[in-house]
């Protein structure tokens, strides 16, 4: 039992995700109060991960289970972005009638899910986490029911998702099979000599992990599941399940497979490569935000994940930094998504946003900094996180990779410009209500004001991620 | 610790910009946020003047420099300014008033945003001037593309939202490779400091593709020839003062970058180098001036004639002699104050009239003599005719040019003649003969902001032209010091060779 408190915040979680659901059998009308209950939970839970962070590394239940420096800071910032994700979706789902008692339960199962695969040692583990996640995020995608797009895309999500964890399923059994264990540290210790076995592991894993990235090849869901969904899940889809993923494949690439990174190098950097181009070019032709975002979501990734192919403290460490500040941005945009409201309607084409400058100054202003954040440009926020994924890329002497990187921004910032151009220089549209949500506008408060003075002290983040070392 | 004088100058705009942000914007004619801009603008220009005055000009050291911690580890943020980027930061701080003066009759919509935008501005042009440390640079010099945006796009004329984005993505481009330079520079020598950078020099094996990467960014931005198409769609279509500030200020980034990191950092590369400099700023000074005489569009001949400037620009750069350099960095604050004034001049004739095209002028002369008057000392300043600073840039590039290549002196040259033929031709079409077109009569003369602000670049072009003795001192030491640091490195690599 002495261990107890390593697992609290797990523990602390489902109770209340049980707690909840009893709640809302027995009592009637109970959505708000369930809502407002989660969000609650939500920053208790964050109290405790942030209480854990000050302990040292730790293996729970016989190895398969890790606390160290690099779970306690993805799940921060990931239970951190679930506490944003549900102020800012709070109005919406009450406007379009999703506000259920189960809406938050499953977002809170889907973050259970999150934490445990970001602290699994273990293959079993680890699925159970991504399994957990997963189901929670079928019923989410397609929790709008009366509305085709949302069913598609609920079902579309689930049947490649099935089938990429079926991969992952089979690179995992692959894996156990050749090195005789599915604990990662003793994968690693097992795996030392090359064998075709475990090299076919490690890509089926891959696979099924960059599907969850949406990592070109492996991207095909992601425009049609963000467009289709409700516009607070799709925030939810843009940030937290790629915090999760992106974790997973730090602790994959450099725990089990550390040895291997001769097999897997090239194709992460394929991966990220394949990504930053597809993400930038497709974009290009979007008339749809959601849509346009989940391509410019491939392309972060792609630049997330070069970083993780450097294979140096440096490369992951700028990764992680590349999330956290991505995960600001999208907040911020989405921010700017739900203000878009008029007579009960949510508008999401690029063109509802045209001329909106003139009569809505503070909201355009916010969107010209997450935008040109986004493209990268400084000395904004997202700048300094392609900053030092450059500098990380770039230490390892892989100048093609960051050329092409570079080159991919160029063209990236066109459809970023693209909507600066729509909302500042077209002619005005009809006016938009202005959402008097307190927590849609402390979100957007505090992220643009995040982005727009990052480069005052720009050490911050990198000072907390640098105590995470993998190698 | 010193009181933070660059940093001052460097943040002064922005604080008045967060001012501005908080005047009314919807009472009388905007006044209340143009003249905080006014005051904010000119309070930067008094304490450029008096940080010329402190600064010692006898000494090619960095002077006032701050040297903080900024991103740990890696990164500071250094600044610090010597005899060459003084120059630039006063020329920044003078237009930027006359800028705002003269906001007055182009821009008609959203002023409090216009203003903030060229304070902003502001803020990043003199960070450019004034960096020592290379990402800083980079940050300050890529920033400055956001506010340059919203001008061209929002207050531009027909084509702004092409022209916005072609200014845009054609200088991203150009920058990000120097990115990746910056970032290798510091894997191999370990910092991006630019002083210790002068001092560790940086291994010869790398220099060549270093010094291309800084090119391609310093090459957009000048422009060079062929990637200077750009600027005469951003000239046409940004407004009055986006044109200004544009012409003025901005391609003299690129100039600057020129001296300070490709000699400085990369000199046997940019030896290496010279003959394709060479060649680009010959076929800049011809081709452009040829097209610049055939234009219709009054601001695209000045644009193209700005190009064909920069090109004199870049050759007396890479002259590597004393003269050469001075004589670049004098046209570059010639042509800042020249250009400035042509478009100004332009503008007052398109906001009488609305249209820039040349054959619908003719004959202004008579109707309105004052702006005759301060239009052909602009036009004699651009074309270099003794007495006005355009003179001593030209004449002393050639100088260095004929001390290291007789030839590639005598093509500048002909660019000289060209640029007279242009300038002499336009202000002919302009001003002189007969006027055909009947609505010009209506037009007025110049109002008294118009004066206060032609006047004031008719000021210094006459006078440097006449004493340029201020300026040449205060570049001086540093260029002397630039050169020795160029021929010592070269000769250092020549001994290592053998």
């Amino acid at each position: 039992m002495e261990n107890f408190q390593y697992i609290l915040p797990e523990i602390f979680i489902s109770v209340s995700i049980m707690l909840f659901l009893l709640v809302g059998v027995f009592k009637k009308n109970s959505a708000n109060l369930i809502y407002n209950l989660s969000n609650i939970s939500l920053v208790i839970l964050l109290a405790l991960i942030i209480n854990l962070s000050s302990l040292d590394t730790t293996y729970l239940f016989n190895k398969s289970y890790l606390i160290d420096n690099l779970s306690n800071y993805m799940k921060i910032i990931l239970v951190g972005s679930g506490i944003f994700v549900m102020l800012t979706g709070s109005k919406y789902i009450q406007v379009i009638n999703l506000n259920k008692i189960e809406y938050p339960i499953l977002i809170l199962s889907s973050i259970l899910g999150m934490m445990i695969m970001i602290s699994s040692n273990d293959l079993i583990v680890f699925y159970m986490g991504l399994e957990l996640q997963s189901l929670a995020l079928y019923v989410l995608a397609s929790f709008n029911r009366d509305n085709l797009l949302s069913t598609e895309s609920g079902l579309k999500y689930f049947v490649l998702s099935a089938l990429s964890s079926g991969l992952l399923l089979y690179g995992c059994s692959l894996t156990y099979g050749f090195s005789e264990s599915t604990n990662f540290d003793q994968i690693f210790i097992n795996s030392t000599e090359f064998n075709y076995g475990t090299t076919f592991g490690i890509v089926f894993i891959l696979v099924g992990l960059a599907f969850k990235i949406s990592a070109v090849p492996f991207h095909m869901w992601a425009p049609d599941v963000y467009q289709g969904s409700p516009t607070s899940v799709t925030l939810f889809f843009a940030i937290l399940p790629k915090i999760a993923a992106l974790s997973v494949f730090i602790k994959f690439l450099y725990t089990p497979f550390a040895n291997m990174n001769d097999q897997w190098q090239t194709i992460i950097v394929f991966i990220s490569i394949a990504s930053m181009i597809f993400g930038a070019v497709a974009a290009i032709g979007q008339k749809n935000l959601k849509r346009l975002i989940a391509y410019s979501s491939i392309s972060h990734m792609g630049y997330a994940l070069a970083g993780l192919a450097t294979v140096s403290n440096q490369g992951i460490q700028s990764s992680i930094t590349y999330i956290s500040i991505y995960l600001v941005m999208n907040l911020a945009f989405f921010s700017c998504l739900f203000m878009l409201k008029r007579n009960d309607k949510y508008y999401e084409n690029i063109e509802d946003l045209s001329g909106l400058s003139k009569k809505h100054p503070i909201l355009s202003f916010s969107l010209l900094i997450v935008l040109f954040s986004l493209a990268g440009i400084p000395p904004l926020a997202g700048f300094f996180a392609k900053f030092y994924v450059f500098l990380a890329v770039i230490e390892q002497s892989m100048y093609f990779l960051a050329i092409v990187g570079l080159l991919a921004t160029v063209v990236a910032a066109f459809y970023y410009l693209r909507i600066i151009k729509i909302i500042y220089f077209d002619p005005e549209k009809e006016e938009y209500e202005i959402s008097h949500n307190l927590g849609l506008k402390i979100t957007l408060a505090i992220s643009t004001i995040f982005i727009l003075a990052y480069f005052i002290y720009p050490s911050g983040i990198t000072e907390i991620v640098s105590k995470i070392t993998m190698i | 610790m010193n009181f933070p004088i660059l940093s001052s100058l460097i943040l002064l705009p922005t604080i008045g910009a967060f001012f501005i942000l908080f005047t009314k914007s919807t009472s009388g004619k905007y006044q209340s946020s143009k003249y905080v801009a006014l005051f904010i603008s000119l309070a930067n220009f008094l304490l450029s003047l008096y940080l010329w005055y402190v600064f010692d000009k006898n000494s090619a050291d960095f002077q006032f420099v701050e040297n903080r911690e900024w991103l740990s580890g890696f990164i500071n943020y250094k600044v610090g300014i010597d005899g060459i980027s003084i120059l630039f930061i006063i020329l920044t701080t003078f237009i930027t008033p006359i800028c705002i003066i003269s906001v007055n009759a182009t821009i008609t919509n959203r002023l409090k945003d216009f203003l903030i935008a060229i304070l902003i501005m502001e803020t990043f042009m003199i960070g450019v001037f004034c960096s020592l440390d290379l990402v800083v640079f980079y940050l300050f010099f890529e920033a400055g593309l956001i506010p340059m945006f919203l001008i061209i796009g929002i207050w531009g004329g027909e084509r702004r939202v092409y022209s916005a984005f072609k200014f845009f993505l054609y200088t991203l481009l150009g920058s990000v490779l120097m990115l990746v330079a910056i970032i290798a520079i510091y894997w191999i020598t370990g910092t991006t400091d630019v002083e210790k950078l002068y001092e560790l020099g940086i291994q010869v094996e790398y220099q060549n593709l270093l010094w291309l990467a800084f090119f391609s960014s310093f090459a957009v931005k000048t422009p060079m020839w062929p990637v200077h198409t750009w600027l005469p769609d951003a000239h046409v279509e940004a407004p009055t003062v986006g044109s200004v500030l544009l012409a003025a200020i901005l391609l003299k980034m690129a100039g600057y970058g020129f001296i300070r990191f490709s000699l400085g950092l990369f000199p046997i590369a940019s030896e290496n180098f010279t003959m394709l400099v060479y060649i680009l700023s010959l076929i800049a000074i011809i081709y452009t001036s040829l097209v610049a005489l055939m234009q219709e569009d009054m601001k695209k001949l000045i644009a193209y004639s700005s190009v064909a400037h920069m090109g004199f620009v870049t050759l007396g750069i890479f002259t590597m002699t004393q003269q050469g350099i001075e004589g670049s960095i004098f046209q570059m604050i010639s042509h800042g104050l020249v250009s400035a004034a042509l478009f100004l001049s332009v503008g007052v004739v398109y906001e009488r009239h609305n249209t820039r095209l040349i054959n619908k002028y003719g004959g202004l002369v008579s109707i309105m003599p004052r702006y005759a008057i301060v239009f052909m000392v602009f036009t004699l300043g651009a074309l270099g005719l003794p007495g006005t600073t355009g003179f001593i840039g030209e004449f002393l590039i050639l100088m260095g040019a004929f001390e290291k290549n007789i030839l590639v002196a005598m093509i500048a040259s002909l660019g000289v003649i060209l640029g007279a033929a242009y300038m002499l031709w336009l202000f002919k079409r302009v001003v002189f003969g007969k006027i055909n077109n009947q609505e010009l009569k209506s037009m007025k003369d110049l109002k008294t902001f118009e004066i206060i602000t032609l006047s004031a670049l008719v000021i210094p072009i006459l006078f440097f032209g006449f004493y340029p003795e201020p300026l040449m001192n205060s570049i001086e030491a540093s260029v002397e010091n630039t050169l020795n640091m160029y021929n010592f490195d070269l000769i250092n690599n020549l001994a290592s060779k053998d």
